[in-house]
């Protein structure tokens, strides 16, 4: 072994700080956030099955989030900062991973690893680009063909009776499940929770919730292309 | 059987190289496959060309010194195994073979399929000791050591530091190699001391040398041929994660980057002009 012992002194840094600094402490921060936004995500989409109890239940229900303006801005800003933290560590984490291999290789063979794994950063951006949609069609109503404030039912009806609203909605759906069925299992080895023993049912969650959140967003724009609500 | 070798052909860390294609037209089935490649090399002088140049020492398995991928794969086809216990048994006849370096920045290729691993052996020097009572030698059993922690460790103290999980790694992460080096002295009690400040150590040179972050890929568990488990990964992060939150992050000190090793030196230089 050649090594000798050359002490840096590195500038001192908060403890949130060196978790940034760190590769380990950024995945961390991206468990502890994607665990926010999979809450999340799994309320809205319980919350989105009202729709299939008609107009007047899902209008209530929207409403009901409403009730409170200090409530609804609080959640509106951990949810921020959460997508904000995690796609931000993503996007860092992932360029210096270029940086790791600069020359690629020419046959390369995967030998267990699912194309979820491999694919996180597309599916991740694929879903920072659909909020983004997502939120200037239903909340903000600049790109709805005919939006109305209050007007749930109305609103994603107009947006998802198109091929288009349609179409985009399922793609992103489809994203998202790629995410959690890798990002769900791999959350848990980044905070330190996984072993050999609890892997496999840890995959299993993952999986199991990947599939359901994407039936059951992708439930909505199906109906209303199918006509069953409208 | 005849093989067909497509392998990576690069003089020196600034060359940028290519691939050269040889045809071996006798194997025999039992041979390994470095001694394959030894087959080649002494066709190669006998026509006054230069040998492929690639890693090896025991040739059995422990040593960690070889190592390249053969069609895409981290020491070959076989798993569990190193590319110096895979057998031309595992090819068939007429297979066409392409050998290629571990690639990642932290590994620059010296020459042909050799590269400098010494970014691992850093990696150790970070972090991977433990504090002893020098002196007189104490009593063996003083230190009781619980079996199943003995074995863990015992399974972890298995990597040969060869570096294919960083090779088979997408992403590049030595994280395999450094959970594997923590997980060894963590599981002791000789390593509670310093566990702490070396998840932070180890973890810290590791970006320092610039490699990648683990995203649970899980392909280095799948080629490593010590059979270290991804679960070292999660104790890791663990330790970093209790460590950083408790405050010892401003402790520990990190190596500088090294100046180049000696191999790197070596292969550096110019090679030597031959007399008029
Ligand atoms: C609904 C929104 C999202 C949810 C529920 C979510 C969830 C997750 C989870 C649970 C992880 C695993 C974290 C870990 O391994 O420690 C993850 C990883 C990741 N996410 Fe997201 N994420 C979301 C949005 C995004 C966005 C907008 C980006 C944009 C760049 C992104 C990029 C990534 C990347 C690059 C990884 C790391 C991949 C890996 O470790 O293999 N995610 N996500
Ligand atoms: S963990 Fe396995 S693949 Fe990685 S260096 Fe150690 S023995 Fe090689
Ligand atoms: S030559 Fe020692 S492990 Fe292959």
């Amino acid at each position: 072994m050649s090594t000798s012992v050359s002490p840096v002194s590195a500038p001192r840094a908060t403890r949130l700080g060196a978790l940034w600094n760190s590769a380990v402490g950024k995945k961390a921060l991206m468990a502890v956030t994607g665990i926010v936004l999979f809450l999340f995500v799994l309320v809205h989409m319980i919350g989105n099955l009202q729709v299939f109890q008609g107009a007047a239940k899902i209008n209530h229900y929207a409403e009901l989030l409403r009730i409170s303006p200090p409530f609804l801005w609080f959640t509106r800003i951990v949810l921020l900062v959460a997508v904000f933290v995690h796609a931000l560590a993503g996007i860092e984490l992932w360029m210096e991973r270029q940086r790791a291999r600069p020359v690629g290789y020419q046959d390369y063979r995967p030998v267990v690893s699912s194309t979820a794994s491999r694919t996180m950063i597309w599916s991740g951006l694929l879903i920072l680009l659909f909020v983004v949609y997502h939120l200037l069609d239903l909340t903000i109503g600049v790109v709805n063909p005919r939006f109305e404030h209050g007007q749930v039912y109305a609103n994603l009806v107009a947006s998802l009776s198109r091929a288009v609203g349609a179409a985009i909605y399922l793609v992103a759906m489809i994203g998202l499940g790629f995410h959690l069925w890798h990002g769900l299992y791999s959350m848990f080895q980044s905070l330190g929770l996984s072993n050999r023993g609890i892997s496999p049912t840890i995959q299993k969650f993952a999986i199991g919730f990947a599939v359901l959140l994407t039936l059951g967003f992708s439930a909505v724009p199906l109906a209303v292309i199918l006509g069953l609500v409208g | 059987m005849r093989i067909t070798l497509d392998i990576w052909r690069q003089k020196n860390p600034r060359d940028p190289g290519r691939f050269e294609r040889f045809e071996v037209p006798n194997v025999n089935e039992h041979m390994s496959f470095l001694e394959m490649l030894d087959v080649l090399n002494q066709q190669l002088v006998s026509e006054g060309k230069e040998p492929v140049a690639f890693d090896s020492d025991c040739r059995e398995g422990i040593c960690g010194m070889c190592g390249f991928l053969i069609n895409g794969e981290a020491h070959g086809p076989l798993r569990n195994a190193t590319v110096c216990q895979t057998h031309m048994r595992h090819f068939k006849d007429g297979d066409v073979l392409r050998l290629e370096p571990w690639r990642a920045s932290a590994f620059p290729v010296l020459r042909d399929l050799i590269v400098d691993r010494s970014a691992l052996d850093r990696i150790i020097a970070a972090g991977g000791y433990t504090s002893t009572r020098a002196g007189s030698a104490a009593e063996a059993n003083q230190i009781l050591i619980p079996k199943p922690s003995a074995d863990k460790a015992m399974e972890a103290a298995a990597c040969i530091g060869c570096g294919a999980c960083v090779a088979s790694c997408p992403n590049a992460a030595a994280a395999l190699f450094t959970g594997a080096k923590i997980a060894h002295l963590g599981h002791l009690p000789q390593g509670q001391p310093e566990r702490m400040g070396r998840a932070i150590a180890m973890t810290s040179q590791a970006h320092a040398e610039g490699f990648g972050h683990c995203t649970t890929i899980g392909e280095c568990e799948a080629v490593c041929p010590a059979g270290i488990k991804l679960e070292v990964i999660s104790r890791m992060n663990k330790d970093f994660i209790k460590a950083t939150l408790g405050g010892y992050a401003n402790e520990v000190q990190t190596l500088a980057a090294l100046p180049p090793s000696a191999a790197m030196r070596f292969f550096e230089a110019e090679p030597p002009k031959k007399e008029p």
